[in-house]
């Protein structure tokens, strides 16, 4: 049974390269491009994880995972923070939020896949 | 007893003892004598009698004039010379007792003249060291004033209510640029002698900045001041340094001022739990020994406009953000591109097409990017906010003690690390803090707040936690993007804006074990070694000090005073002298005013560059008949302000003196008018110049201000402008105050009392 992921991100520029990754790995992959869209996504799709960017329109991705967080029913749901803030206060307030990782862009290809695979163990 | 009459009492005496004697010796010999011995004496002696009278008549006359020139040479010269004595007590100093009369009254007016003598030798060399002395002390005003006008920043000295005691150009300048609103006057007429600095800066930063210093003081820090940074009411940015102005101990009198500083707490009260974990014991001893030396009695602001510079460093911030986070996306879009298309030799051609595309586009944004973010770069100045290195305890003690005090809200301590150092904005912080606890006892009524202090590497974490009551985290992303509000008091940034200056971060968080909820702020944490406390003593005693603190300044304290109050004397008080000029004479029939201008007086100084002097388009047309006597014409008030917008900007240029007008009943019937549709209320004492020279002359014809200005010698030059009616009413009231005061009337009720008493004081407009 191969594992969902949601990607959540507004540019293209970036989706298409995890679109194609995450397929050519063989999960299964869904795309919501706001916070809004990717909560309703997490309960419609319900993923295994989910890439989640910060900085979006409508909701930012700290509040998506904080609204994730606080839903029981998606508790188990492995989410990985991947955003183009880098600051270690930003970090800090992603993993006390309940991300279980925290990725800055730009990052290695390889790294994530296998960060995602020992998530999903 | 007069000396007409003790001369005459003398005379009496004089003439018994002549006659006495002589008649009691006969009376006595007569009475022991027999018969025949008797008639014998008689028969002898009567005949002989006219003889003796006359003998003794005549050494009576002798005696007399003796008796009469004693009396002349030193009953009289002895008066005489009393007299011209008086004289020389008082109204002439030059005069001398003359030398005559007998030797002895001679050597007594000898005697008197030397004194006299050194009298006015000493009176001289008093009156020339005065003189010396207020020669010195203007040369060194001189001195100042030149120094400060040269200054490419503002300078105000405040005591320690806060009064400005002496301002620079360039501050009044700075705050005139500052002036919004279409009067010339508001925001620049705020500055001026014996105004309170509250009125353009806040007052909880200036008192915050204050209780900074003094903890300086009291650790013994080098150099006791406090920067921040505080934006007026249209949003322009200041940058003030405080420093504080000192006296040493030495002096008893003054020494009540310090008693009356906030910081520290009296012992027995609420807080004392609070500041006693927070201020080391070490610390209070050298409160003891410095603190008691030291006395804060004013300070110096030196102030910056640093809106432009400012702006210039928000948008250097912009490119800079723009260069790290803009590229770290495009950068991560291009690698994971590349990587993907590396590792997929299979890729179908328009896929590899597409991720290609990904690549120019993206690269291509990020020169760009780099382009336009280099070149913003190159004119943006270097100004930042001035974060301070803080103790962080210190901190959390301040912002206990102010929600303690604002809020009534208990605070409790929790794992505090006293050695952390943090850099921040102290007063946005703790307003920050309140601001979040103010909030969170509105709307979860929470009954306690714990405050923690930890860290972690180089951040810091300021936790408020409380238990039960958990909150929604949009509660927090709202609190964040508003302006911070606590009780009546607002700041103008919002909680985001001051996390953001630290470069700092907050949320919300659980802490399910426990049973509660916390808000935890992340700071950047500071290395801050102490610096050696034993110099600073000794530079803060040190006589190297600048001269111009002898001036005289804060002696001026409580002169300007907060309030009004009526058992003040005329001459401590501040005036605001005004006139009108209207439309017509009938404000209750629609008369409005057209010109309104007032000079205040301070100090018993008519300050004539502290002015309001404004004309007013009264919208409704100009009486052709009224323009002859006030010289305003259509075009002169057509595109002037109206009255909506010039009285609330005088109310605010009078706010805590005495009205003083000439009729002011006239002019002030116009305000009561608008009182309503306005909303500005003048309720400040009014002293009216026509009234008080009617208690001053009540026998006089004429109380109109030219008749009253010569009268008390005053040159009138423009009047009828409004501004020029206001010089001339400000002049006479000065007069004014000393002649009040010879008929005793010295305090602001007694003026007030007095005026009304007066006949004119029924007329009603």
């Amino acid at each position: 049974m191969s594992h969902r992921i949601l990607i959540v991100d507004d540019e293209p520029n970036i989706v298409i390269s995890l679109e194609y990754l995450m397929k050519k790995e063989g999960f299964q992959v869904a795309l919501a491009t706001d916070g809004e869209a990717a909560l309703q996504q997490a309960s419609a799709f319900a993923p295994d994880l989910i890439l989640l960017d910060i900085m979006m329109p409508k909701k930012s991705g700290f509040e998506v995972c904080q609204a994730l967080r606080a839903d029981p029913a998606l508790a188990a749901v492995k989410i990985i923070m991947l955003t183009a803030k880098g600051r270690e206060t930003e970090v800090a307030k992603g993993l006390a939020l309940g991300a279980d990782a925290y990725i800055t862009k730009p990052f290695s290809t390889k790294d994530l896949v296998a960060q995602i695979k020992s998530l999903l163990g | 007893m007069k000396a007409k009459y003790r001369f005459m009492l003398a005379a009496c005496v004089l003439g018994l003892l002549m006659t006495g004697p002589f008649a009691l010796t006969a009376a006595l010999l007569f009475a022991d004598a027999k018969d025949a011995e008797r008639e014998a004496f008689a028969q002898f002696l009567l005949p002989r009698l006219p003889l003796g009278g006359l003998m003794t008549l005549l050494g009576f006359i002798g005696g007399l004039i003796l008796l009469r020139s004693l009396f002349q040479q030193y009953v009289h010269g002895l008066l005489r010379m009393a007299e011209t004595l008086r004289l020389m007590l008082g109204a002439n100093h030059n005069f001398r007792v003359a030398l005559e009369g007998p030797p002895e009254v001679r050597e007594l007016a000898r005697a008197a003249n030397h004194l006299a003598q050194q009298r006015d030798e000493l009176l001289t060399d008093v009156g020339d060291q005065i003189r010396n002395a207020k020669a010195t002390v203007e040369e060194e005003k001189n001195r100042l004033a030149a120094l400060m006008s040269e200054l490419a920043m503002g300078v105000i000295v405040c005591n320690l209510d806060g009064r400005i005691l002496l301002y620079n150009s360039r501050a009044r300048l700075q705050f005139k640029a500052l002036a919004q609103g279409p009067t010339s006057m508001s925001g620049g007429a705020l500055i001026g002698l014996g105004r309170s600095i509250f009125s353009i800066l806040e007052r909880g930063q200036i008192t915050h900045s204050l209780e900074n210093i003094q903890q300086r003081l009291r650790k013994g820090s080098a150099e006791p001041t406090a920067n921040f940074i505080t934006s007026t009411r249209n949003g322009q940015l200041l940058r003030c340094q405080m420093a504080p102005v000192l006296r040493t101990g030495a002096d008893s009198t003054t020494t009540a001022i310090v008693n009356n500083l906030p910081p520290t707490p009296p012992p027995g009260e609420g807080s004392d739990e609070v500041s006693g974990q927070a201020v080391p014991d070490h610390e209070k001893v050298l409160d003891n020994a410095l603190g008691a030396e030291l006395e804060v009695t004013g300070y110096v602001l030196t102030i910056e406009n640093i809106t432009r510079n400012f702006e210039r460093e928000a948008e250097r911030d912009q490119a800079l953000q723009a260069l790290t986070d803009g590229n770290r996306a495009a950068l991560g879009n291009i690698r994971a591109a590349v990587e993907t298309l590396l590792d997929s030799p299979e890729m179908e051609p328009d896929t590899r097409a597409r991720f290609t595309r990904v690549i120019a586009d993206e690269a291509s944004a990020m020169s760009g990017r780099l382009e336009t973010t280099m070149s913003r770069f190159a004119d943006s100045l270097k100004t930042r906010w001035p974060l301070e290195d803080v103790l962080g305890i210190d901190i959390l003690a301040a912002a206990a003690r102010r929600i303690e005090e604002r809020l009534q809200l208990p605070i409790k301590h929790e794992d505090q690390d006293a050695e952390l150092w943090m850099r921040v904005d102290s007063f946005a912080l703790i307003q920050a803090i309140t601001f979040l606890a103010s909030r969170l006892q509105d709307h979860y009524a929470i009954r306690e707040l714990r405050l923690r202090l930890s860290a972690e590497g180089r951040m810091v974490f300021v936790d408020l936690i409380w238990s039960g009551t958990t909150i929604s985290s949009e509660t927090l992303y709202t609190w964040e993007l508003e302006p911070m509000t606590v009780g009546a008091e607002t700041s103008p940034l919002t909680l985001r804006d001051v996390i953001d200056r630290h470069g700092g971060e907050i949320w919300y968080q659980r802490d399910k074990a426990a049973h509660s909820a916390f808000f935890r702020i992340v700071l950047p944490a500071a290395v801050m070694p102490e610096a050696p406390a034993t110099d600073q003593a000794q530079h803060l005693h040190s006589d190297s000090r600048p001269e111009y603190y002898d001036f005289d300044l804060f002696a001026a304290r409580d002169a300007a005073g907060s309030g009004i109050d009526p058992e003040r004397r005329l001459t401590d008080l501040a005036y605001s002298v005004f006139d009108t000029e209207t439309t017509g004479l009938q404000p209750s029939e629609g008369d409005e005013i057209i010109q309104l201008g007032a000079v205040r007086i301070v100090n018993n100084r008519l300050l004539r560059q502290e002015i309001f002097d404004q004309l007013v388009d009264p919208v409704i047309p100009l009486k052709p008949e009224g323009i002859p006597i006030h010289g305003i014409t259509e075009a002169m008030v057509n595109g002037q302000p109206k009255l909506d917008v010039v009285l609330p900007a005088f109310h605010e240029f009078c706010a805590e003196t005495v009205l003083v007008a000439h009729n002011a009943a006239f002019d002030m019937r116009f305000f009561q008018l608008k009182e309503e549709s306005l909303g500005v209320r003048f309720t400040q004492p009014v002293l009216d110049t026509l009234l008080l020279s009617a208690v001053i002359h009540p026998n006089q014809e004429s109380h109109r201000l030219e008749s009253i200005a010569e009268r008390l010698g005053i040159n009138v030059i423009g009047r009828h402008t409004a501004l020029g009616d206001a010089y001339v009413t400000g002049e006479v009231f000065l007069k004014m105050v000393p002649l009040l005061a010879d008929m005793g009337i010295v305090t602001l009720r007694q003026a007030l009392d007095a005026s009304q008493q007066t006949y004119f004081a029924r007329v009603k407009y």
